[in-house]
């Protein structure tokens, strides 16, 4: 079998030699680009034109692999895309940022190409529970970014920031949230349960769960959109159409930087921290140019500028970064967070959509 | 010219180019998702080859059942809406000048030109408390203070006729042009209104005409997906956005096969008995 991949390989190493020497003679700098690339999928919207912006062309310029960014929609739509086209042989990025759900599901149909850890050399400098491993202990991605869903406000509207979470239950803001449609990216119960329950601990059998939607669908009447598409809800928030939700504190903070009239808060309870990883695809044939890609994010430097430049938080060790405390609180807060009960959603996850959907639809 | 009957096995020839298109993208595709909808959901992943029952028996309960009747009562209301208001429209146009005529026609096209997501979020500006159209009525004194009308039933009702009337109106027009004018004159001349021998005339003549668009804008509204996410509250998300959900974002794909074939199902079977009522109606 293997006899028969290598051989795959090197034939298509000559058809690919040969197409690139025709086009050499014709257009040499594509062939550049040809040779050496990769294709990253990113998070479409700021997240995709900041790392287009800052990020990639120095990665280019630092190791000639030209980067060709995907944006994806978030969600598990991009895992079934990947799933299904890997099914097929293909892969519609090589590398893709991933949330830590996908990360489970996509382990669960070994979507992910094991990651050699002696070629990522600056590994050593994340935060352990920034690589995601596969139960018998192969890598199965790095973190990326990590960031922070907050209570995010219209500063028009809103001259106050709101302090707790429990602000989403007040009577004062009917009609005026905008919160995430889908119980896998919300992370409502989560913040149901830090806020009311005493602690996601609660989440860990049925019982509290659903003693946690009992207390989630008194936000009901407040809510004036549940959304699935994030440019929906932030154009509303910039307008103060919709001047209360749940959104991302980096792309908040972008906002704001631009001028518009919103806030991201740190509730007492802690913001939501949710992280990315970088996983490759088991159908790229990029698996060399991967792993450069992987290990040049992974500098503390890099990850640094991701904190200044897109407003994401570290996954690197703090230790190793030259963040002022300044810049550390833009993206990041030392309020304990809400970790999302990834577990949860891994072993539940029809029992819990199906209740979410009957609680927010029905 | 006249119209001879296929003879020879290659006569049909000029049928196998859309034979073949309609097995590669219709058949096989729809096949596929009814093998898919009896297959294994594997929470932690995806799905494996199986023939289980599970899928549907998740769909037929209340839940699922309220989410499908407001799908159709949707589609159904704007349908008629449709109708209701292209009928009146397009006879009008086809009376009017040729100028005016291609004018409105071209006009209805560019809406066809428009997205889904392009209309949606127009809409939504358009009944927004901020931006919309309530701030003008403020202008001119109508009212107190600018309301938000989205989201709401009436936002995804405006918004999907919208979509759906140039639809209607291009399926419409070449009916009622070849409409025989002789017909509405024998009635003036015998003594009806204008209103009354549209009425009686017109609309009787084009009885089976508008039962065929009504089922098509049906169709067409009982897709849509995205208008009810973007205007409505979830009370009024159709069936297309929870097989959404399950598929994108739960990865469910034979849950979300078996409620789409079951979609398909209801609808076929809502058309056949449209068309089995209307023959009943002609014979009588």
């Amino acid at each position: 079998m293997r006899d028969i991949l290598n051989a795959t390989v090197s034939r298509r190493g000559v058809l690919g030699a040969g197409m690139a020497g025709a086009s050499l003679l014709a257009m040499p700098s594509i062939l550049r680009a040809q040779e050496k690339s990769l294709k990253v999928g990113v998070y479409g919207g700021y997240f995709k034109d900041s790392f287009d912006k800052n990020i990639f062309p120095e990665f280019t310029k630092a190791t000639g692999i030209a980067i060709e960014s995907i944006a994806e929609p978030t969600g598990e739509a991009w895992l079934v895309q990947l799933e299904q086209a890997a099914r097929a042989g293909q892969a519609p990025a090589d590398v893709s940022m991933m949330s830590q759900v996908a990360m489970l599901k996509g382990q669960a149909t070994e979507l992910w190409a094991p990651l050699d850890m002696g070629k990522i050399k600056n590994g050593a400098n994340l935060i352990e529970r920034f690589v995601n491993k596969y139960p018998d202990g192969r890598v199965a991605g790095i973190g990326a970014v990590a960031w922070y869903i907050t209570l995010v406000t219209n500063t028009a509207v809103f001259k106050e920031a709101p302090e707790s979470w429990a602000a989403f239950w007040d009577p004062a803001n009917a009609d005026k949230l905008g919160l995430l449609a889908l119980v896998s990216n919300s992370f409502l119960l989560e913040v149901t349960a830090k806020t009311f329950l005493g602690g996601t601990n609660v989440l860990d059998t049925e019982e509290g769960i659903l003693k946690a939607f009992d207390k989630l669908a008194e936000v009901k009447p407040n809510v004036a959109l549940w959304y699935r598409d994030e440019a929906q809800f932030e154009q509303a928030l910039k307008s103060g159409e919709i001047p209360m939700g749940q959104y991302y504190h980096d792309v908040t903070g972008l906002a704001a930087a631009d001028g518009h009239p919103v806030r991201s808060t740190f509730p007492k309870e802690g913001g939501i921290q949710d992280s990315g990883c970088w996983a490759l695809s088991r159908a790229s044939e990029k698996v060399e140019e991967a792993h450069v890609f992987i290990d040049y994010m992974s500098q503390p430097a890099i990850q640094a500028t991701l904190s200044r430049k897109v407003g994401t938080a570290p996954t690197v060790r703090r230790d190793l970064l030259d963040l002022t405390d300044a810049e550390f609180a833009a993206v990041s807060s030392d309020i304990e967070p809400i970790i999302p009960r990834y577990d949860m959603y891994q072993t539940k996850s029809d029992w819990l959509n199906q209740k979410w959907t009957e609680l927010i639809v029905g | 010219m006249r119209r001879e009957a296929p003879q020879r096995l290659a006569d049909y020839g000029p049928l196998l180019f859309p034979a073949g298109m309609l097995i590669v993208f219709f058949v096989i595709p729809f096949a596929t998702m009814i093998a898919v909808s009896f297959f294994q959901r594997d929470p932690a992943g995806f799905y494996s080859t199986a023939f289980v029952f599970d899928n549907y028996a998740r769909f037929l309960s209340l839940f699922f059942g309220k989410v499908l009747g407001f799908s159709l009562f949707l589609a159904v209301t704007v349908a008629i809406c449709c109708v209701v208001i292209a009928v009146p429209f397009t006879y009008l146009l086809s009376r009017a000048r040729r100028r005016t005529q291609v004018l409105w026609l071209v006009a209805l096209l560019s809406v066809l030109s428009l997205s889904e997501v392009i209309i949606g979020f127009a809409w939504s500006t358009l009944f927004s408390r901020t931006a919309g159209i309530t701030n003008l009525l403020v202008a001119i004194g109508l009212m107190s203070e600018p309301v938000a009308l989205n989201p709401s039933f009436g936002a995804v009702l405006t918004a999907m006729v919208y979509q759906a009337l140039p639809y209607t109106v291009l399926v419409l027009y070449p009916a009622l042009v070849r409409l025989d004018p002789t017909l509405t004159e024998a009635a003036r001349t015998l003594g009806a209104s204008p209103v009354k021998s549209f009425f009686t005339v017109v609309v009787p003549a084009l009885r089976n005409t508008i039962v065929a668009t009504l089922i098509m804008v049906f169709i067409f509204a009982l897709g849509s997906y995205l208008l009810p996410q973007i205007l409505g509250r979830p009370q009024h998300w159709t069936l297309s956005v929870l097989i959404t959900d399950q598929a994108i974002y739960q990865s469910n794909m034979p849950f979300a096969a078996a409620m789409a074939v079951f979609l398909v199902l209801v609808t076929l079977g809502l058309v056949g008995l449209t068309l089995i009522a209307t023959r009943k109606g002609e014979a009588a």
